[in-house]
C-alpha cells in the first residue's frame, strides 16, 4: 500500500467497501437472494395502482408490530394493573398516548386495506389457477387479522373489554355438548377476571402475530413461485394446461423487476398509509380506556369496536329461533366457500367487466356490512337508558292538555316508557315514536297495549294502577298531529246499522 | 426413492455386503430416532396440554357466598349486591366484585339473579319505577321476577342457588352463567 500513494484514498475505501460486500455476498449469497425475492419479475401491467392494497396491508402489520412491542415495555396484563397502565400510557408516559393511538389507527387502517387487498384480488380474479395457495393463505391471514383486532379489544381492558368477553363467552356458550368447558377454556377459568386478560394477552402479542409471520411467509412465498397476477383483460380466459405458459411469456415479453421498477407505486401508497396513521393518530389520538372494567358498575352501554358492529347488529335483528345456528354455523360455513372459491371458480374470465356476479357479490358484501356498521353504531334496538330522566318533552305536547292527561304524561315519563319510545324524535328508537300515536290506535287498542303488552313490548297491567292507566291512555289518545283525525275502530260503524243499511240502498 | 435411475438417493454407492450392512443400520437408526422422538414428543404433550387445557376440563368447586343479613333487602324490593368472587386471585382488581340482583317478595322468599343477559351476556339494568331488567345491547327486557319479558334473550334471567342460614342469604357463585351453564 505504501508504494501507490498516487491512488485517492476515496478510491481506496470503495475498494475496500467492494471486497467486504464481495465477501458478504460470498458468505451471505445475498445478490442471489435479491433475485429471487426483492428484484423478482413481474408483468409490467401488475405495477398498477390498484396492487398496491397488498404491501400496504404488510406495512401496516410492520407498524403494529413496532408500536404493539413499545406499549408491551410498560402495559402490564392483569386484572388488577392492566387499566391503570393503560391511564399511565395515555396520560403520563411521554408519547404514551401517540403509541397507544398509532397502534389503534394502525389496526383500523390495517383491517381496512386488507379488506380492499382482498376485493381487489376477488375482482381482478387474481385468487384464480394457480395462485389457490395464494388466496387461501389470504383468508387465514384475515381470520388471523380480525383475530388480532378483537384480542386487541381485550388489551384496552376497559368495561367495553370486559363485556366484549361477556358477549364472546354468551356465544361460545351456545356451543353444544361442550359450550360450558369451551367457555371455561375461553376464560381461563369459569368466570372472566385477571387469567382471561392474561390469556388473551398471550394469544394477542405471541400466537397470533407468530401465526401471522409464518402466514405471510407463506403467502409471499406463493408470490415468488406462481407470480403476481397479471393485470386482467376482458376476453383473457384462464386454461389450467396453457395459463403457465402464458404467463411466463408475459414475464418474458415485457417483464420488469419488482424493485427498483415495480416497486414505486407500492412505495407512495406507503407514504399515504403512513401519513394516514400518523395523521389519524395526532388528531383523534387513541381510543379510549372507556371506565374501569369492574362489573359491579351496571351503568355501562357495551358496544364492539368497529369492525365488529355489524356483528353486533346482526345479534340483534336476527330471528331468535335461527340465532344460534346463524352464530355458529354460518361463520365456519362462509369460511369454507372463501377457501374452496378458487376450485370451483379457478378457471375463466379474469376482469370484473365479464364476472358480473362477482361484481354483484361485491357490492352486495358492502352494502350488508354497511348498512349493518351503520345500525350498529346508532343500535334503534337499545332502550335509552337515561331517555325517561334526562330527555325533554316538547311544548306543543305539554301545552294545551287537561289535568288528566298531564298526569298521564308524568306516568309515561316515570315508568321509562321514553327510554323505548320517542316523542318527536327525542327518546329510545326501540318501539314506534308515540308523537302520532292517537292517530294510529284507538282507546281500547291503547289499553290493550299498554297493559297486555305485545309485539316487542312488556305488559304494564301489573305495573299500573287503573287510575296510572286512565290517565296514560288520556295522554296517548290526545297524541294527534294538527289537523288528522284520531284512530277510529272500522268495525264500529258510526252510525246504528239500519242507517247503514239505507245508505248502501240509496 | 423408488425411481431406479436415481442413484444419488440410495444410502450407498456400493454393492457390497458391507454396504448394505451399513446401510441397513443407518435405516435402524433412523427408524429408532422417529421412534423415540414420537415417544418424547408424546410426553412433552402430555404436560403442555394438560396445562393448557386445565380449564376446560376442570370443574370449580363452588362454596356458599355470604351477600350479608336478609334485613338489608327490604321486602317487595330488588336491588343490586356484589359479592367477592370465591375463586378469586390476588391479581383480579375489580373484576373479582360480581354483581347480581337480589329480590326478596316476602319473608324468606328470594329470588337472586345473576346480571347476565341470557341474550349475549351484557349487563342488564334494574329500573324500579317500571319494574323491569333492560339489557343495553339488544333491547332484552326481563319482568321483576325475572320472566323474559321482550327482545331477542331466549329465556328469563339465570337465577342463584341460594338458602337462608341464621338469618344471613348465602348464594353459591362464581361461575359466569351462560346457555351452556345456567345454573351459576
Amino acid at each position: 500500500m505504501s508504494k501507490t500513494p498516487h491512488i485517492p484514498l476515496q478510491t481506496q475505501a470503495m475498494e475496500a467497501a467492494r471486497g467486504v460486500f464481495l465477501w458478504l455476498d460470498d458468505r451471505l449469497k445475498i445478490t442471489n437472494l435479491w433475485e429471487h425475492t426483492g428484484g423478482h419479475m413481474i408483468p409490467k401491467s401488475s405495477a398498477s395502482w390498484f396492487y398496491v392494497f397488498g404491501s400496504a396491508t404488510l406495512l401496516c402489520l410492520m407498524l403494529q408490530l413496532v408500536t404493539g412491542t413499545l406499549l408491551a415495555f410498560v402495559y402490564v396484563p392483569s386484572g388488577a394493573e392492566a387499566y391503570s397502565t393503560l391511564e399511565y400510557l395515555t396520560y403520563e408516559q411521554p408519547l404514551g398516548w401517540f403509541l397507544r393511538a398509532m397502534h389503534y389507527w394502525g389496526s383500523e387502517f390495517m383491517v381496512t386495506i386488507m379488506f380492499l387487498h382482498m376485493t381487489q384480488v376477488f375482482l381482478f380474479g387474481a385468487y384464480k389457477y394457480p395462485r389457490e395457495i395464494t388466496w387461501i393463505s389470504g383468508c387465514i391471514l384475515m381470520l388471523v387479522t380480525l383475530g388480532l383486532a378483537f384480542t386487541g379489544q381485550v388489551m384496552r381492558f376497559d368495561e367495553d373489554a370486559y363485556w366484549g368477553l361477556g358477549i364472546g363467552a354468551a356465544i361460545v356458550g351456545r356451543v353444544p355438548f361442550i359450550g360450558e368447558q369451551l367457555v371455561h377454556l375461553m376464560l381461563g377459568g369459569p368466570i372472566i377476571a385477571s387469567e382471561t386478560l392474561s390469556r388473551f394477552f398471550a394469544i394477542h402479542v405471541f400466537i397470533l402475530p407468530g401465526t401471522i409471520l409464518a402466514l405471510v411467509a407463506l403467502h409471499l412465498r406463493m408470490v415468488l413461485t406462481k407470480g403476481i397476477n397479471e393485470y386482467p383483460k376482458p376476453g383473457q380466459v384462464v386454461v389450467k394446461e396453457t395459463y403457465e405458459k402464458e404467463y411466463a411469456a408475459i414475464i418474458k415479453k415485457e417483464g420488469i423487476p419488482f424493485a427498483p421498477h415495480g416497486i414505486g407505486k407500492d412505495l407512495f401508497a406507503a407514504s399515504i398509509v403512513i401519513g394516514g396513521i400518523l395523521f389519524c393518530a395526532a388528531f383523534f389520538g387513541p381510543k379510549g380506556p372507556t371506565a374501569p372494567p369492574f362489573p359491579a358498575n351496571t351503568d355501562v352501554v357495551p358496544r364492539p369496536d368497529f369492525f365488529f358492529m355489524w356483528i353486533f347488529a346482526v345479534a340483534a335483528l336476527m330471528p331468535d329461533w335461527m340465532e344460534t345456528f346463524a352464530l355458529l354455523a354460518v361463520p365456519p360455513v362462509v369460511i369454507l366457500v372463501l377457501f374452496a372459491l378458487p376450485f370451483f371458480n379457478g378457471t375463466g374470465e379474469k376482469h370484473f367487466s365479464r364476472r358480473p356476479v362477482a361484481v354483484i357479490i361485491v357490492l352486495l358484501v358492502y352494502t350488508t356490512f354497511g348498512v349493518l356498521t351503520y345500525l350498529g353504531i346508532t343500535s334503534p334496538w337499545s332502550p335509552e337508558m337515561r331517555a325517561w330522566t334526562a330527555d325533554i318533552t316538547p311544548e306543543s305536547r305539554v301545552l294545551g292538555r287537561s289535568p288528566l292527561e298531564l298526569q298521564g304524561l308524568i306516568v309515561l315519563q316515570n315508568k321509562q316508557c321514553r327510554n323505548c319510545h320517542a316523542i318527536e324524535g327525542i327518546g329510545g328508537k326501540r318501539g314506534p315514536d308515540l308523537a302520532d300515536v292517537g292517530m294510529r290506535l284507538t282507546v281500547p287498542q291503547l289499553a290493550r297495549q299498554v297493559i297486555q303488552g305485545g309485539g316487542n313490548m312488556p305488559a304494564y297491567g301489573k305495573n299500573l294502577s287503573p287510575y296510572q292507566v286512565d290517565a296514560l291512555i288520556a295522554y296517548l289518545s290526545s297524541m294527534v298531529p294538527p289537523g288528522r283525525q284520531p284512530a277510529q275502530d272500522s268495525t264500529i260503524p258510526s252510525k246504528p246499522e239500519p242507517e247503514t243499511a239505507q245508505l248502501n240502498l240509496q | 426413492m423408488e425411481d431406479p435411475t436415481n442413484k444419488e438417493n440410495k444410502p450407498c454407492a456400493c454393492g457390497s455386503a458391507e454396504g448394505s450392512d451399513k446401510a441397513s443400520r443407518r435405516d435402524f437408526l433412523l427408524k429408532l430416532g422417529v421412534g423415540l422422538n414420537v415417544v418424547a414428543g408424546g410426553l412433552v404433550a402430555v404436560p403442555i396440554l394438560g396445562y393448557a387445557l386445565n380449564s376446560f376440563a376442570e370443574k370449580p368447586d363452588l362454596q356458599w357466598i355470604d351477600l350479608g343479613p336478609i334485613d338489608q333487602f327490604g321486602e317487595g324490593t330488588t336491588r343490586l349486591a356484589v359479592y367477592d368472587n370465591p375463586l378469586k386471585r390476588s391479581w383480579d382488581g375489580g373484576t373479582a366484585e360480581i354483581p347480581c340482583y337480589v329480590r326478596r317478595t316476602t319473608g324468606e322468599d328470594f329470588t337472586v339473579f345473576a346480571i347476565n343477559c341470557t341474550h349475549l351476556g351484557c349487563p342488564v339494568r334494574w329500573f324500579e319505577e317500571s319494574r323491569l331488567f333492560m339489557c343495553p345491547c339488544h333491547g332484552g327486557a326481563y319482568y321483576e321476577d325475572g320472566s323474559h319479558a321482550s327482545g331477542p334473550p331466549p329465556r328469563g334471567l339465570y337465577t342463584y342457588e341460594h338458602k337462608i342460614d341464621t338469618g344471613r342469604l348465602l348464594i353459591k357463585g362464581g361461575i359466569l352463567p351462560t346457555l351452556a351453564n345456567p345454573n351459576v
